[in-house]
């Protein structure tokens, strides 16, 4: 819509002829200039420009529809993850067209998670599968095959032990390892286009913190960066219908962090309590301007030797946390009661007791 | 001048608490802008809101429509359900509810009254805002409008931030000239970043001091302890006072925690 062409929009011709030769061709370019910046520009009157403005705006001007409309045309989709607490959590799954957000420390079980999925992904719809391609954004090599088979024998034997059935799966997801932003960019694009062919059902990307960090530039425009890309992945997952997950990682809490407003700072009497700053206090990576754009964010951590996913942002989910252990056949939780958290405490992220590495060339399972 | 306040009708935000501070509710004819982190409940208020403005008037809501711009992709219809349903059976469970109204108080019909766009650059925002005249001229109806958020498209598209701010106050122009022309009211939500302020580094609202200036009201949501907090940060009539509210499965609702109170500055 932004790049919808001024010649295009039956304005008359000769404010549009106007346009054109002060290059200002398409609505972004308008719209990007306050009306006294377009009188001096285009040497015409203010009531001129405002109804030029005007029009230009109405066809620039996304549809309408009603809340109404919206829900029965979407048929609000999930993806279940067949974790029964947690689908249930999630209001059945993984959300289709949003993007959901998988961040813990090291060796937590993000990727175990995200394997889990691919292989939900391709899996037939009889199965609780998704029945296509998957896109799998392999950032740190962390994809492994062997593991993926050893999740889906376990999971699903029945498919799995049938003559080239294994093959066939395995075959449905598409790996992909760029090795700069540039790449990934590169990527999404060509993406859009299997997309469109409604083959890719769904769209890991493991991690975008690993991108990132690799990249030379940091601060504002790294910043911008993923915020296009987030903008970008959210309308992709949006317009095509398919459910994106992202992984992301954490790093130490400075002490220096903000964690108040100005008006909390002056009024020392109030506070009821303060945030723990002892014990290993980790925070998501990409900063908050990222936290928000996430639609939905999945917490992953370690507490007393326990690891615990939680639901800490979500529009339509309880603040929930729910144990759960990695087996051989992913992940499994050990209780579909989730433990409800009030509280701030729900985005925290803890990495107590978990200090062995799981290593699946032959190490061990916690 | 005094017998316009008469007039200045407020749509409720189900919590009596916050109802309180802001003295009746969110106030139409004015831009009020409501920020905090991520998961404090800036959506579900903004939903809430939708919601409620549709209420009748004799139970605090102003019988009118709702638009809601969604720029991040945050609205779910369900949710909005959800909450609608749940209104109406606090309307219907207060015993004031009387079969001879008109209004249709059904969940799906307080859906089919909110007017949705979704946003996908600050372009369309632009563009949006401006044909909002004409639109809500041909529905004149609509009693509040809402942006979620009305940061996201700016925050990264913008490499001169001069222009960001020129561009932000026009917008601001045009809504606070919508609110008084069909005398509604305008909610934008908006984000939080770092400042670096009174020697260490602060949470506040996104888009820059000039911003700041462009709305009338502003409350910002924060986290105090295990609650939820609403902060009138900026208001021409209203003392600074926080008042704590919760987000549960019916929406927006007055905190449980015994210990609430409204506390003024």
């Amino acid at each position: 819509m932004a790049n919808k062409l001024i010649s295009q929009m039956g304005l008359q011709s000769s404010i549009s002829n106007i346009f054109a030769a002060r290059n200002i061709r398409t609505a972004k370019d308008a719209l990007s200039l306050t009306e006294f910046e377009l009188m001096e520009l285009l040497d015409v009157g203010l009531a001129e420009v405002r109804l030029a403005v005007a029009h230009i705006s109405e066809a620039a001007s996304p549809p309408c529809q009603t809340a109404l409309s919206v829900m029965k045309e979407r048929c609000h989709e999930f993806f279940p993850t067949q974790l029964k607490g947690l689908d249930e959590a999630l209001g059945g799954g993984i959300s289709v067209g949003a993007l959901t957000e998988l961040v813990g420390p090291a060796g937590i079980g993000k990727t175990q998670f995200c394997l889990k999925l691919s292989l939900l992904g391709s899996l037939p719809t009889a199965y609780g599968g998704l029945n296509g391609r998957v896109v799998y954004v392999d950032v740190e090599s962390k994809f492994s095959s062997r593991r993926l088979l050893e999740i889906g024998a376990n999971s699903f034997p029945e498919i799995f032990h049938t003559e080239g059935m294994a093959k066939e799966m395995a075959g449905r997801i598409i790996v992909l390892r760029p090795t700069s932003i540039s790449e990934f960019t590169e990527c999404l694009e060509k993406l859009k286009v299997l997309l469109l062919q409604h083959q890719v059902k769904l769209l890991i990307i493991d991690s975008m913190a690993a991108l990132v960090t690799g990249e030379t530039e940091q601060g504002a425009s790294m910043n911008q960066s993923l915020g296009w890309h987030a903008s970008f992945i959210k309308s992709l997952a949006e317009f095509s219908r398919i459910p994106i997950v992202v992984t992301n990682q954490v790093r130490s809490q400075i002490s220096a962090e903000a964690s108040q407003y100005t008006f909390q700072a002056r009024r020392r009497d109030d506070v009821l309590e303060v945030p723990e700053r002892f014990e290993s206090q980790l925070v998501a990576a990409l900063g908050i301007q990222w936290a928000h754009a996430v639609t939905i964010r999945l917490v992953l951590e370690a507490k007393s030797g326990q690891r615990f996913i939680k639901v800490a942002k979500s529009p339509i989910s309880p603040p929930l946390s729910f144990p759960f252990s990695i087996t051989s056949s992913g992940i499994s939780l050990l209780s579909n009661d989730g433990i409800e958290m009030p509280g701030p405490q729900i985005n925290t992220i803890h990495c107590q007791g978990h200090n062995d590495i799981i290593n699946f060339d032959g190490g061990r399972l916690l | 001048m005094f017998h316009e306040d008469d007039f200045f009708t407020r749509i409720t935000t189900s919590c009596a608490d916050m109802d309180n501070m802001l003295g009746g509710g969110i106030n139409c004819k004015e831009i009020t802008e409501i920020g905090g982190v991520p998961g404090i409940g800036k959506t579900q208020l903004g939903i809430q809101l939708a919601v409620n403005v549709q209420i009748p008037l004799d139970y605090g809501g102003l019988g009118g429509k709702a638009i809601y711009i969604d720029t991040e992709g945050s609205f779910m219809p369900e949710r909005a359900l959800q909450i609608a349903q749940a209104c109406i059976e606090d309307i219907e469970t207060n015993g004031f509810y009387r079969k001879d109204f008109h209004v249709n108080m059904e969940p799906t019909s307080f859906l089919e009254n909110i007017f949705y766009f979704r946003v996908c650059s600050y372009t369309e925002q632009i563009a949006l805002i401006n044909y909002l005249d004409k639109f809500i001229s041909d529905h004149q109806d609509v009693k509040v409008v809402i942006v979620d958020s009305v940061t996201f498209h700016f925050r990264q598209d913008f490499d001169d931030l001069a222009r960001r701010t020129r561009v932000l106050g026009g917008m601001a122009l045009k809504l606070m000239k919508l609110a008084k022309q069909f005398s509604l009211a305008v909610v934008l939500l908006n984000q939080v970043t770092m400042k670096y302020t009174e020697g260490s580094f602060q949470l506040t609202l996104a888009l820059g001091d000039s911003w700041s200036h462009a709305c009338t009201n502003r409350i910002i949501l924060y986290w105090n302890g295990n609650e939820r907090y609403a902060y009138i940060d900026k208001s021409p009539s209203l003392p600074s006072a926080s008042a704590p509210y919760s987000v549960t499965a019916k929406g927006i609702r007055n905190s449980a925690s015994n210990c609430k109170r409204v506390k003024m500055m």
